[in-house]
């Protein structure tokens, strides 16, 4: 229980929220009123004239196959960055809860990556995957396979999956440890005694028990993919080759900034949004629920 | 049904640690053998080790025909019923219990039947084994997992402190529950538990640990009345029995507590140690209160509990600075600073050499 105490009338409360609610108005209110305001608006590309037109960005927006595309990319993409982010963390985190010796600096190595900007893991995995200097691409040559994601799309989609993945193993492989190391031991001895092996036990007992970190973690890594990538992107192959690994966020940056349509580049913005809140939404009402037992 | 038979059991952690001490006892098939000892003694290490999930340093584990050292968990035909229950949280009660039979890969109607069968002489419901196991009491958690155990039909059951998680009363009834089912299937049974009661009802045999040594093993009985060391002689039996120093006489006929009377030595004396500085044992419930007896010593009393079927009599004898404890039956109207005439029955007297702790006779 919480007692509720009473103060007398101070500003000291308000003063000391004050810096919080500058931060949230100056970087999110602002520019997402700013967005929701443009994305009804259709402005030449001088910023001479500017019109009203209700939601004629969202109808040329959603009637677009360009737009569709990118929809789609950015689910595939999305969808494989989590799918193998979280397998490898989770094959992480299994193996590094039975290992005893050294767990400590194991650990601490792992998780790493996570402190990488997303721009710089995006400049090393190119500088990998260089066509002509790339040291994985020159071994990759060395058994027959000619690597270019400057040209090949699905290569190219590989790459900045591989490279945002990678960032996000740290942060999920942390929570799935202490999701794992949260599950009573007897459970798992009592299963042995019930002859599983580890690999049953595993799918039987461990993974329905993290359920409930997988579902949090989901939709952490979706919410990743689909907006904390840009830099990976922005780097790795601007959205190219032929649009290939142009994902809606990328998109938003190209349109508006490149193509300089800012109406519709901020009616996109608005759909973003509008994802990122039911996501949140999702996660807070399914979080709690989603506990399998 | 097998003998479980330990020899020269020992275990090291991987901390260097000392754990178990060298280990030799052979429980008969269908026997139910009780481990008892103080927190920290080895209980849970010695049971682990039997049911697989500690390696053995040193020694050899057979059960049934087989040296099971190096066998997995579930190749040792036992079952173990843990002190959280263990319950998988995700599970229903049926498949909690069906689990270890579906690994076993038998066939659906036979899973069914046994866990039917288990169902029934626990007294689970139908409905019950719908339900997952937060949605049951405590109780019934404890007989989900006894379940468990049971539809394996084991050689062996291994329990860790099975009841120490339930109400007193809930314990009364399931440790009566335990006994009668074990009675009943005749399955080799060890049982941890630092429960006096427990300790003495359950099993047909009582091995009492102490820092990873046995202290002694021996039926309940044998180890209440004739305790072969100090350790075990405070350790069985509540309230713990009193102990003083005391001197036996030149030939060996009485013992004497500092400062007070000589007390006479029953069955014939103990010439062997004549003259000898003892620790004197006596038991509450072997003190009486007798007004006028000539042998009474008399005990100043400082503090009375009352716990309606009995009496217990704190205090100690005359001027002797050592705690006495005195069971009497029924309600007494005793109070603080009373000097009560207590009367030592000699055949109830146990001697302990003060250097070895071992008993004496
Ligand atoms: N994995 C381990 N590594 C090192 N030492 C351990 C380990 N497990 C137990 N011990 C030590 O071994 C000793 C015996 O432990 P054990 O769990 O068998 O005690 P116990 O008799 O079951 O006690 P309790 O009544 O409290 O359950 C303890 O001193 C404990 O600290
Ligand atoms: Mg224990």
């Amino acid at each position: 229980m919480l007692k509720n105490v009473h103060f007398g009338p101070s500003v000291l409360p308000f003063l000391l929220v004050l810096p919080q609610i500058i931060v949230t108005l100056v970087f999110f209110i602002w520019p997402a009123s700013q967005a929701l305001y443009q994305s009804v608006l259709l402005e030449d590309a001088f910023g001479l004239k500017t019109e009203f037109v209700w939601f004629r960005n969202f109808e040329e927006l959603l009637s677009d196959p360009l737009y569709w595309d990118s929809f789609k990319i950015t689910i595939v993409f999305s969808f494989l960055v989590a799918f193998l982010s979280m397998s490898f963390a989770l094959a992480l985190a299994i193996f590094s809860d039975r290992v005893i010796k050294g767990s400590g600096a194991y650990r601490t190595l792992l998780i790493w990556p996570y402190a990488v900007a997303p721009v710089t893991a995006g400049a090393l995995w190119v500088f990998m995957f260089n066509p002509t200097l790339g040291i994985v691409s020159y071994a990759l040559s060395a058994l027959g396979y000619e690597w270019n994601h400057q040209l090949n799309g699905g290569e190219a989609m590989a790459l900045v999956v591989m490279a945002s993945a990678w960032k996000q193993v740290a942060y999920n492989f942390l929570f799935f440890l202490a999701g794992l190391q949260s599950i009573s031991k007897s459970l798992i001895e009592a299963a042995a005694i019930d002859g599983a092996g580890p690999m049953r036990r595993t799918i039987d007992i461990i993974l329905p028990l993290l359920s409930p970190t997988t579902f949090f973690l989901l939709v952490i890594n979706i919410v990743y993919a689909f907006f904390e990538t840009f830099g990976v992107i922005h780097v790795v192959t601007a959205g190219g080759p032929a649009g290939a690994t142009n994902i809606l966020v990328y998109k938003v940056f190209s349109d508006g900034f490149v193509g300089l349509d800012l109406g519709g580049s901020a009616a996109q913005s608005v759909i973003l949004m509008i994802i990122v809140i039911s996501l949140t939404v999702v996660q807070f009402k399914y979080v709690e629920k989603r506990v399998a037992y | 049904m097998a003998r479980v038979v330990l020899e020269g059991i020992r275990k090291t952690y991987p901390n260097c640690f000392k754990a178990i001490h060298g280990v030799d006892v052979e429980v008969e098939d269908g026997e139910f053998l009780v481990l008892v000892g103080p927190s920290g003694c080895g209980k849970s290490t010695l049971l682990r080790m039997i049911a697989g999930l500690e390696s053995i340093t040193e020694g050899q584990l057979t059960i049934g025909d087989h040296v099971v050292n190096n066998l997995e968990p579930s190749e040792r035909n036992i079952a173990m019923v843990f002190q959280n229950y263990a319950l998988y949280p995700h599970m229903s009660v049926y498949k909690n219990m069906a689990y270890g039979l579906k690994i076993m890969g038998l066939p659906k109607a036979e899973i069914e039947a046994r866990v039917k069968k288990a169902a029934a002489i626990l007294e689970l419901t139908d409905e019950q084994l719908t339900r997952k196991p937060r949605q049951l009491s405590g109780g019934q958690r404890q007989r989900v997992a006894m379940g468990r155990a049971i539809v394996r039909e084991p050689s062996v059951f291994l329990f860790d402190e099975p009841l120490s998680n339930l109400d007193a009363k809930l314990r009364v009834q399931m440790r009566l529950e335990i006994k009668t089912l074990q009675a009943n299937l005749g399955i080799t049974s060890v049982y941890v538990t630092h429960d006096q009661v427990e300790a003495m009802t359950l099993g047909h045999r009582l091995m009492v640990l102490n820092a990873g040594n046995v202290e002694q093993l021996g039926t309940p009985i044998e180890l209440y009345q004739r305790p072969a060391s100090l350790f075990v002689a405070g350790f069985i039996g509540s309230p713990a029995m009193n102990f003083a120093e005391a001197r036996i006489d030149a030939e060996g006929k009485t013992i004497t507590i500092s400062g007070q009377e000589a007390l006479p030595l029953g069955s014939g004396g103990m010439a062997e140690h004549g003259g000898k500085d003892v620790i004197l044992g006596i038991r509450p419930e072997h003190l009486e209160l007798v007004a006028g007896a000539p042998d009474a010593v008399p005990m100043t009393v400082t503090m009375v509990e009352q716990l309606g079927a009995d009496t217990l009599v704190h205090g100690h004898f005359g001027e002797s600075r050592s705690d006495l404890t005195v069971r009497l039956d029924g309600i007494r109207n005793i109070k603080g600073g009373e000097v009560l005439p207590i009367r030592v029955t000699p055949d109830h007297l146990h001697v302990f050499d003060p250097k070895t702790e071992r008993r004496l006779s």
